[in-house]
């Protein structure tokens, strides 16, 4: 999701990059503002660190930080998340309310204007959740409207037999848009009601719905965004954010200045944000340190080595606790057999030192894993992994024999565009210590190729996975990744006592409830182990000597809006 | 590097019409052997020879058996002494130890194999196109001259890290690649990519040597193209190719650590000098011992090629004594 | 003359031909899908995929893609990446980058090359001619990265002399020191390359004769030496110049330089065949136009050589 694919976007284009982004975890006491004084004046103008986005400016078109992080500047949404606690806050929404958990009620707040001088109303919401399902219009982030009563009919017809006999010719199965288009072209279970309210039913409970609201794709879009499907949008978006895309130079810089017109509780203080564009995360560091760039949200490995960063910028960093999860997945059993027996898994787990590879390799940027979700969230119970992540040579050792050993050599994939070298050769060398096997850390050119082998399971061997919340919700770190059939279930797990557990969850009326059967899903990842936790991420970001007032959310990106210039 | 080695791609004579080196002027083969023998007597009397062939030969032995350098592992990872520095007792580590806990001193000692076979067999392969290539090319000219000279201009063209990129992503190494796979393909890369200039070059060489009356006696006596290259072309010939192969080897060595700067060269199981220095770019402030060592490693072994290439082309130049 | 540049510029056709349909080949042949890349840790919709397919071709066989693109290439259209950018646009705002910072390495090259090549060579076997030769050794051997960062580190950042990154606009002073870095190597080669020619003309006969005639040795040295040493220098400068257009990637990347270089890394790691294809085709059609004014001014420098 987002997430992670934010993380990839930057990982393309550098490589150091994907440290900061890909992990991180941390010590979640928010001793995060970095700022002194407290409130700062307001005007002035900053740049940030960006990247290319990898798709035009349209919401349910951005999975990546790149445009990301501008278009969630430019777009208000239902829901805010607070920059300290990732906790959902009411935004446009006044109100959302529901008493089963699969009618939601969603009243606006009144006022909200697109900088093209119209109002938000209910309609704008509806309109633009109905184009981003419609299959016709294949966008990237259809799946977060999956939910939504009726959104099956908005899937284009498939073709019955394959199209030539091409690699890349539409196979069987694959969307057919112009012969069969979707059978709808809007969602059932959404309905206005009037100008400031409208309803979601959803095709089945959803306890956590008013928290997913709060992510890029759920904005509202204008009316003149449907006269041409996005196409001026996406070069010039529309948004009823406390900033507006002034100028995008591609390959350069992106130019956002103050929305005069924001009425909503959440705008911002300097008058002018710009993004610009690096290829390279250790020349931006660099940069930083020349007052050239203000803010960096992820500082290259060269200056976390040895914490250099807190003698290059005294006083101009910070460590938070983001809500990413790094882990080492094993391969699904059409793709390799011989990792298929639990108690191997749980061998190996046990085999790898995390803390130490923590402390020495990444510079104690991570915080070791305890479990499958991250401490950010709601939710979050420590230790569902139980001794199987805690390093103990002589239990792994145990573990392995009783398992019946292990013949031929180990592997842990990495794409080699990102940072993750040195840490799979020493989670490798772990193993190969501890449980007397060999174990080679091999990486693919890229995460182009490395996906692919993937998803085809191809992939033999383990190979490293990541994954960075959509939305700060336990939901977030289970259902999308270990679910039956889930999108992101790399290792094809799948335990039909995991996924009740997970709907009645979801079922479930009140939220400590709700989470506590998420906790008791988790701690069945401990028996099956598909997935080696590794660690919970931390962003570690630094900014010049003339900003202050910085923050850093879970979501690893600056809070703009409390940013000042000195 | 990267741009090294586009550079040393393009190297000293690389589209030069005529070569650097000038092929010695008349003489037949008997001549071509006594210049071999002057060249001898020369090169024996150059202590830069001998420190070069002295410190290649170390390298050589080196990576044939590293066994007799060092008693420790390579691959022997202790995380919990990971980047420490350096330690000048008796059985300390002189080198330190890198991010992972290796000892830097064995990896090393063993990276030299990485490093010589990926120089050694890349330099033999580009000679070896280059040098037919640019041979034939060169002596029937015509139409095949056209055609291959075309070939080597596409070839040529191809800026060397785009296409090395392409390449490796296309061929990339999986879990199941062996170590001489994984050598054998950079050696191919460097090859498919370097010998258009080698080829120039002999052809240059050649296309110069041919209007000798040596060789036209000979092919007016009815030798076989064959003969007359192999006894009258290709002694007086081949000179310039040597000494650019020699110097090229260096530049081989140094481009698989560019590759490997850029995620696609050597990969584990080998151990290698460019993976050491590229891994340990990131810590050149923290740990500079984790950089330092390989790259004087790498240096020296450059070094050592390059001087050699030298004096070697020194003693073959008449002119020069 | 006119008919050899001709015929030297129809020669460049099957060249160009060949060139790309080899990079398109290999970009093609590149394994991984570039959906894979693109919606993280999940699979794309498959609706989305489809479009995208759709969109770029990618449902063509290898000879229709080529066949289609290389159609829309000779009408002067290089095509739309993934983002949507147009190819041109793209290139016509890094060329200029790219060719400055070439500019400023070939300057450099000769500057100080030629310079060291002189010097060491009218003093061959003293010092000077041993340190330029030591010196230019090492700097062949150590890879251009370490030298870039260690350089970015030291007159960037420690030093302060140089700007550490370049700007987007890129102006000449900013690209000085990416622009020495690139050149480092090359420079020692043409340091190496002067000194052998100039001590091997200065044996000449036609340098005794000069001499011979009591023409002073500065003048020797200038007018008759030099101007034949350095056929071979701008032989190699030229291909050079060719060369490092396409062959910055690294610094490039090291100095977060807007140019060609790294916009072919990412392209390539987006599987984004057109702005490949796009960018190298054009590296192929310079790098040939350098190799064909190189030819010219060999002629110019050296009379023997006619091209008629």
């Amino acid at each position: 999701m987002r997430g992670t694919t934010r993380t990839v976007a930057v990982a393309a284009v550098s490589a150091a990059a994907l440290l900061a982004a890909g992990c991180g975890g941390g010590d979640s006491s928010p001793s995060s503002s970095g700022g002194s004084t407290a409130a700062g004046k307001t005007g002035g103008a900053i740049t940030v660190h960006g990247c290319t986005p990898q798709n035009p400016f349209i919401p349910a078109n951005t999975n990546e930080t790149c445009g990301g992080d501008v278009l969630d500047a430019i777009v208000s949404k239902l829901v805010h998340y607070n920059p300290d606690t990732a906790a959902p806050e009411m935004d446009i929404a006044e109100s959302i309310t529901s008493t089963d958990n699969q009618t939601f009620t969603v009243k606006l707040n009144k006022g909200y204007m697109f900088t093209d001088g119209t109002e938000v109303k209910a309609k704008n919401f509806v309109d633009a959740w109905n184009w981003n399902r419609n299959g016709v219009n294949g966008t990237l982030n259809s799946y977060f409207f999956d939910v939504i009563e009726g959104a099956g009919d908005m899937d284009c017809g498939v073709f019955d037999k394959d199209q030539g006999t091409g690699e890349n010719d539409p196979k069987a199965g694959d969307p057919d848009c112009k012969g069969k288009p979707p059978k709808a072209t809007t969602l059932s279970g959404l309905k206005v009601v009037d100008d400031y309210t409208f309803t979601v039913k959803t095709t089945e409970k959803v306890s956590n719905l008013p928290v997913r609201l709060g992510y890029t794709a759920f904005a509202p879009l204008p009316d003149s965004f449907f006269a041409d499907n996005g196409k001026a949008f996406g070069d010039a978006p529309v948004g009823a954010g406390p900033y507006k895309l002034e100028k995008y130079t591609k390959g350069t810089d992106m130019v956002l200045t103050k929305n005069a017109d924001y009425k909503g509780k959440f705008a911002g203080k300097v008058d002018k944000i710009t993004f610009k564009i690096y290829q390279d995360t250790d020349a931006a560091y660099t940069d930083v340190q020349a007052d050239n760039l203000d803010l960096l949200a992820a500082v290259p490995a060269s200056a976390l080595a040895g914490e250099k960063y807190k003698t290059d910028l005294p006083d101009r960093n910070l460590v938070q606790a983001i809500g990413t999860f790094a882990s080492i997945s094993f391969p699904s059993s059409k793709a390799d057999k011989s990792y298929d027996n639990p108690k191997l898994r749980q061998a190996i787990s046990t085999a790898i030192d995390r803390k130490t590879i923590v402390d020495k390799i990444l510079a104690g940027t991570r915080v070791p894993a305890t479990g499958w979700v991250s401490p950010v969230v709601d939710g979050y119970k420590e230790g569902a992994c139980g001794d199987f992540c805690t390093y103990d040579k002589a239990k792994a050792k145990a573990l392995f024999d009783e398992a019946g050993g292990y013949t031929g050599k180990m592997t842990i994939g990495y794409n080699a565009d990102g940072d993750h070298k040195a840490w799979t050769e020493a989670a490798c060398n772990s193993i190969k210590d501890a449980l007397g096997v060999e174990c080679i850390a091999t990486p693919y050119p890229d995460f182009a190729t490395f996906r692919t082998k993937i998803t085809a399971e191809e992939m033999k061997g383990m190979f490293r996975t990541g994954w960075q919340m959509d939305y700060p919700s336990i939901e977030n770190f289970l259902a999308p990744l270990y679910g039956t059939g889930a999108g992101s279930n790399d290792s094809r797990y799948s335990n039909p006592a995991f996924d009740k557990l997970l709907t009645e969850a979801a079922a479930a009326t009140d939220g400590a409830a709700a989470n506590a059967k998420y906790q008791e899903a988790e701690a069945l990842l401990a028996n099956d182990m598909p997935v080696i936790p590794m660690w919970y991420g931390k962003a570690v970001a630094g900014w010049s000597t003339k900003v202050e007032n910085v923050k850093v959310t879970p979501f690893g990106t600056f809070d703009l809006t409390s940013v000042t210039v000195k | 590097m990267t741009d090294a080695l586009k550079s040393s791609e393009t190297s000293p004579v690389s589209g030069a019409p005529a070569p650097v080196l000038k092929a010695p002027e008349g003489g037949d083969a008997s001549e071509a052997r006594s210049l071999a023998s002057d060249a001898w007597r020369e090169l024996r009397r150059r202590p830069l020879f001998w420190i070069s062939l002295g410190i290649i030969a170390l390298f050589v032995l080196m990576a044939v058996v590293p066994q007799l350098f060092t008693r420790l592992d390579p691959t022997a990872a202790s995380l919990s002494r990971g980047s420490d520095p350096p330690e000048f007792t008796w059985d300390g580590a002189w080198f330190g130890y890198d991010l992972q806990g290796y000892d830097i001193y064995a990896r090393t000692i063993y990276g030299a194999r990485a490093s010589i076979l990926v120089g050694v067999f890349a330099t033999i392969l580009t000679s070896l196109i280059g040098v037919v290539i640019g041979t034939i090319s060169a002596y029937y000219g015509g139409w095949l001259d056209s055609l291959m000279m075309r070939v080597t201009d596409i070839f040529f063209a191809i800026p060397f890290l785009l296409g090395g990129i392409l390449f490796m992503t296309t061929f990339a190494n999986d879990e199941n690649s062996g170590y001489f796979l994984i050598v054998g393909k950079v050696v191919l890369v460097l090859a498919i990519l370097g010998w258009p200039s080698i080829a120039r070059l002999m052809r240059g060489s050649v296309l110069q040597v041919k209007p000798n009356e040596y060789v036209q006696a000979a092919r007016a006596l009815g030798a076989s193209p064959w003969r007359v290259i192999r006894s009258h072309i290709l002694p007086n010939a081949m000179a310039p190719v040597l000494i650019v192969s020699m110097i090229n080897l260096g530049a081989y060595i140094s481009a698989e650590a560019s590759l490997s700067f850029l995620g696609i060269g050597l990969t584990p199981p080998a151990i290698s000098w460019g993976v050491a220095i590229s891994d340990s770019l990131t810590y050149i402030e923290t740990a500079p011992h984790m950089l330092i060592f390989p790259s004087i490693f790498l240096s020296l072994t450059v070094l050592g090629f390059i001087m050699l290439g030298d004096v070697v082309r020194d003693a073959f130049d008449p002119k020069t004594r | 003359m006119g008919t050899y540049i001709l015929r030297r510029l129809l020669l460049m056709v099957p060249v160009i031909i060949g060139a790309t349909f080899l990079i398109y080949a290999m970009v093609f042949a590149m394994p991984g899908d570039p959906l894979a890349g693109r919606c993280g840790e999940r699979p794309c919709p498959p609706a989305f995929a489809a479009k995208f397919r759709e969109q770029h071709h990618l449902n063509d066989p290898l000879p229709v893609q080529y066949a289609k693109y290389m159609g829309q290439l000779a009408q002067g259209d290089l095509g739309e990446t993934f983002q949507g950018v147009k190819v041109s646009e793209e290139l016509s705002k890094r060329y200029p980058i790219t060719i400055r910072l070439a500019v400023i390495a070939i300057l450099v090259e000769l500057v100080i090359g030629v310079f060291a090549g002189v010097l060491a060579g009218i003093r061959k076997g003293k010092f000077v001619d041993n340190l330029v030769l030591v010196s230019t050794l090492i700097v062949i051997a150590i890879p251009t990265f370490v030298i870039g960062v260690l350089a970015r580190k030291i007159f960037g950042l420690d030093l302060g002399w140089f700007r550490p990154t370049v700007s987007p606009a890129a102006p000449w002073s900013e690209l000085i020191l990416p622009g020495i870095v690139l050149g480092a190597i090359s420079l020692a080669y043409v340091a190496r390359l002067t000194r052998t020619n100039l001590v091997e003309n200065l044996r000449a006969d036609y340098v005794r004769t000069a001499v011979a005639k009591g023409l002073g040795r500065p003048r020797t040295i200038g007018v008759h030496t030099l101007r034949n040493s350095l056929i071979p220098v701008v032989t190699f400068v030229g291909a050079d110049f060719g060369g490092l257009l396409g062959g910055a990637i690294i610094t490039e990347r090291i100095f977060n330089i807007r140019g060609v270089g790294g916009y072919i890394f990412q392209s390539i790691h987006s599987r984004d065949g057109v702005a490949v294809v796009g960018a190298v085709t054009v590296l192929v059609i310079v790098f040939l136009i350098m190799n064909l004014i190189v030819d010219l001014l060999y002629g110019v420098l050296d009379p023997r050589i006619s091209h008629d």
